[in-house]
C-alpha cells in the first residue's frame, strides 16, 4: 500500500491494472483521454498489456468484446457522445451476458455537452440500448473511489457477467488528490479470473449469437437474464450512509455531489441540525432495501444532482409508496457545492414553518 | 454384390460445416450458400478448424451463426470486423474470419474496414457483394449498379443522386500495406473462389497482414430473376462493373 498524488484518470488505470486488466480499447474524448494515454504508457513498460486506439467508440466497444471472448480482461473508457456510440456494444454485451467494463466520465448535455461537471449520463449508462438495463453501474465520488471501484468493477463484471460501468466526471477525472493505491491481495480481495468464451477447451465448438428466430426464444432468454440480475443484485448493491440515525432530513446524492453532500452534513451537524446522507454507490442495481430502511422515521428528503432529474427518477421509482416530502437541487452541467446544499437545507427548514431540524 | 453407389454417397459437405444446422437458411438460388461451402472446403484444406474463430455480421450473413462447426460469434451490424480484430489481438495464435455483406463492409461498417486495412490487422474479411441489401428486402447498397432497380431506387440507381457503385477491393488496395492480400472472386467459380479464399487465410496464417476477398453473388429473390437470369446478372453484368482479380 502506498499513497500517491494522482488524477482520477490515473487512479482508474492503476486500479484496472491492479485488477488484472490486460487490454484497453478506446477513442480519445475529453475528459477521458488521459486514461488511454496512461494505459498506452503503461503498456510500453509492461508488455503483457495490450492497447488498441480504434477509429471510433463503436469499434472500441466491439474490439473490447472480441478480446473478452478470447478470455482476456478487457475494458474501455469514454464520455458523452462516445458513450452513445458505445451503447451498440454494451447492448450486445448485455444480451450475451459478457463482462464488459467501461469508465464513463460524464459530460453535461445536450449534444457534446461540457466536460467538467455532469451527472447526465445516468439514464444512458444505466438503461441505454435496446435492452432492459441489466447493467451494473457504480458512481464514484472521488479519485480514491475511482481506484477502489476500478478494482471492484472487474471482479463484479467477471463474476456476474453483466456490463459494468464506473461513472465519474471531468472534475474527478482531472483533479489531483492523494490516493491510497494497493494490490487487491493486500486487502484480501480475491481476483475473479477471466475465461475464454471461444477457443477455450478443445472439444465441442461454440456458436454465440444475439439473433433469435422465435419471439419466445428471446423472451425466455431475457427473463433468465433478468432473474440472474435480480439474484445477483443483493450481493452487488453498495451505498454509504452518513449520520442517519437521528436525522430528520436525508440527503440523497451520488458521485461527486454525494461528496458535496457529505461535507454539507458535516457543516450542518456542526450547527446541531439533524441531517444525514444516503449515497448509493451502485445506481443500478439500486440499493432499494437500504434506501427504504434509511427513511424510517424521517421527515424529508433532499435530492441533489447535476442533472434535471435522472437520479431523481431512479430514487422515486425505488421509494415508491413512501410518504415523505421531497425537495431537490437539480443543476445539469454544473457542480453543486456543500454551501449550496447547506443553504437549501436551511430554506427547507424555514419553509416548513414550525419544523426544526435541530 | 455390387453396392448401390448412390445410396452411400453423402452430399459433398465440408468437414467444417455443422451438419445439424443443415439445410442452410439461405433462399433457394442464393450465391452465399455456394460461397460459404467453398469457404468450408478452404478451411478443411488448410486444416485450421480447431484454431479458427468465425465471426458473422448482420444482414443475410447472420444466417451463418451456426453454419460451421467452428467457434463462432455473431455481432451487431457492421461490427463484426472490430470484434474479430479485438479477438485476434487478444489471441494472436487464432485464425479469425469476419464474414459480412456489402452493407456491413461498405456502408454501416465502412470506417472499420478502412481503418482495419490501414492498420494491416492480421484478420481475414470475406464480403459478399450481391448489389443490394437482401435481408431487409432488396434496398440499394453501395454496390447497387447504375440504373439497377431496388425498393429504395424504384426508378433505378441514379448517378447524380447516389453516386457510382463502390469498388471495395480497388479502394482498399490503394491504402494498404504490400503484405496485404486483396481480391475479388465470384461464388459461381468454385476453383477461383477457393483459391482466393485460401490465399487470404494463408496470408493471415503467415502473419503477413490484412486479407480481404469480395465475392460476387446471386440474390434471385431480390433481383426477381430466374436461375438463368440470376447467373447472367452475376456473371456478366456484375463482373463487367466489378472485375475479378487480385488487387494486392
Amino acid at each position: 500500500m502506498k499513497r500517491e498524488l494522482l488524477t482520477g484518470n490515473e487512479a482508474a488505470i492503476k486500479g484496472a491494472i491492479a485488477s488484472g486488466a490486460k487490454f484497453m480499447t478506446g477513442y480519445p474524448i475529453t475528459p477521458t483521454t488521459e486514461m488511454m494515454e496512461h494505459w498506452a504508457e503503461a503498456a510500453v513498460i509492461d508488455k503483457s498489456l495490450k492497447f488498441l486506439q480504434t477509429e471510433d467508440e463503436m469499434s472500441a466497444g466491439f474490439a473490447m468484446i472480441g478480446a473478452i471472448l478470447a478470455g482476456v480482461k478487457s475494458f474501455s473508457a469514454t464520455a458523452g457522445p462516445g458513450n452513445i456510440l458505445m451503447q451498440d456494444a454494451f447492448s450486445m454485451a448485455e444480451n450475451m451476458r459478457l463482462p464488459t467494463v467501461a469508465f464513463i466520465n460524464q459530460r453535461g448535455g445536450p449534444s457534446t455537452g461540457t466536460v467538467i461537471y455532469s451527472q447526465q449520463e445516468v439514464n444512458l449508462t444505466c438503461f441505454g440500448g435496446n435492452g432492459e438495463g441489466l447493467r451494473i453501474v457504480y458512481s464514484a465520488s472521488s479519485g480514491q473511489e475511482m481506484y477502489d471501484l476500478a478494482i471492484k468493477a472487474f471482479n463484479t463484471a467477471w463474476k456476474y457477467r453483466f456490463p459494468t460501468f464506473i461513472l465519474a466526471d471531468g472534475y474527478q477525472a482531472k483533479t489531483l488528490t492523494e490516493i491510497e493505491t494497493y494490490m487487491p491481495q493486500e486487502k484480501q480481495i480475491e481476483i475473479v479470473e477471466a475465461e475464454p468464451y471461444l477457443l477455450g477447451d478443445k472439444g465441442e465448438k461454440r456458436a454465440l449469437r444475439n439473433t433469435y428466430n422465435l419471439e419466445e426464444d428471446l423472451h425466455f432468454l431475457i427473463e433468465k437474464h433478468e432473474s440472474a440480475f435480480e439474484e445477483a443484485s443483493d450481493n452487488i448493491v453498495e451505498y454509504e450512509e452518513v449520520q442517519l440515525n437521528d436525522a430528520e432530513l436525508v440527503i440523497f446524492a451520488h458521485g461527486i455531489i454525494g461528496a458535496s453532500a457529505k461535507e454539507a452534513v458535516k457543516i450542518l451537524r456542526g450547527t446541531g441540525a439533524k441531517i444525514g446522507l444516503f449515497r448509493p454507490i451502485t445506481l443500478n442495481p439500486f440499493p432499494r432495501k437500504a434506501a427504504l430502511d434509511s427513511l424510517t422515521g424521517k421527515k424529508y428528503i433532499l435530492l441533489a444532482e447535476s442533472s434535471l432529474g435522472q437520479f431523481e427518477r431512479i430514487v422515486k421509482y425505488n421509494l415508491y409508496g413512501t410518504k415523505i416530502a421531497i425537495e431537490k437541487i437539480t443543476k445539469p452541467a454544473m457542480g453543486i457545492t456543500a454551501e449550496e446544499i447547506v443553504q437549501k437545507v436551511e430554506e427547507i427548514t424555514r419553509s416548513f414553518s414550525g419544523t426544526s431540524f435541530s | 454384390m455390387k453396392k448401390l453407389q448412390g445410396a452411400l454417397v453423402e452430399p459433398a459437405f465440408p468437414k467444417s460445416w455443422r451438419k445439424q444446422s443443415k439445410p442452410h437458411k439461405f433462399c433457394p438460388g442464393c450465391g452465399q450458400a455456394l460461397a460459404l461451402k467453398i469457404l468450408g472446403f478452404a478451411i478443411d484444406e488448410l486444416g485450421i478448424q480447431d484454431k479458427m474463430v468465425y465471426g458473422c455480421d448482420i444482414g443475410c450473413s447472420l444466417l451463418t451463426w451456426e453454419m460451421f462447426d467452428l467457434d463462432t460469434v455473431q455481432a451487431h451490424h457492421g461490427r463484426v470486423l472490430p470484434t474479430m480484430v479485438g479477438f485476434k489481438l487478444a489471441k494472436p495464435e487464432s485464425i479469425v474470419i469476419a464474414f459480412m455483406g456489402d452493407g456491413g463492409g461498405y456502408a454501416i461498417g465502412a470506417q472499420h474496414l478502412v481503418n482495419s486495412a490501414m492498420r494491416n490487422d492480421k484478420v481475414t474479411v470475406i464480403l459478399i457483394n450481391n448489389a443490394n441489401y437482401a435481408m431487409t428486402g432488396g434496398q440499394m447498397a453501395p454496390t447497387t449498379l447504375i440504373s439497377e432497380k431496388t425498393t429504395t431506387t424504384p426508378e433505378g440507381r441514379q448517378e447524380n443522386q447516389f453516386g457510382n457503385p463502390l469498388h471495395g477491393p480497388e479502394m482498399l488496395s490503394k491504402i494498404i500495406d504490400d503484405k496485404a492480400y486483396i481480391a475479388r472472386t465470384i461464388s459461381t467459380n468454385f476453383g477461383d473462389c477457393k483459391e482466393k479464399i485460401k490465399k487470404a487465410i494463408q496470408n493471415q496464417i503467415d502473419g503477413r497482414g490484412f486479407s480481404f476477398v469480395e465475392i460476387l453473388s446471386m440474390c434471385p429473390v431480390n433481383w426477381h430473376t430466374n436461375t438463368q437470369a440470376s447467373l447472367d446478372f452475376c456473371e456478366k453484368d456484375l463482373t463487367k462493373i466489378y472485375p475479378l482479380g487480385e488487387f494486392k
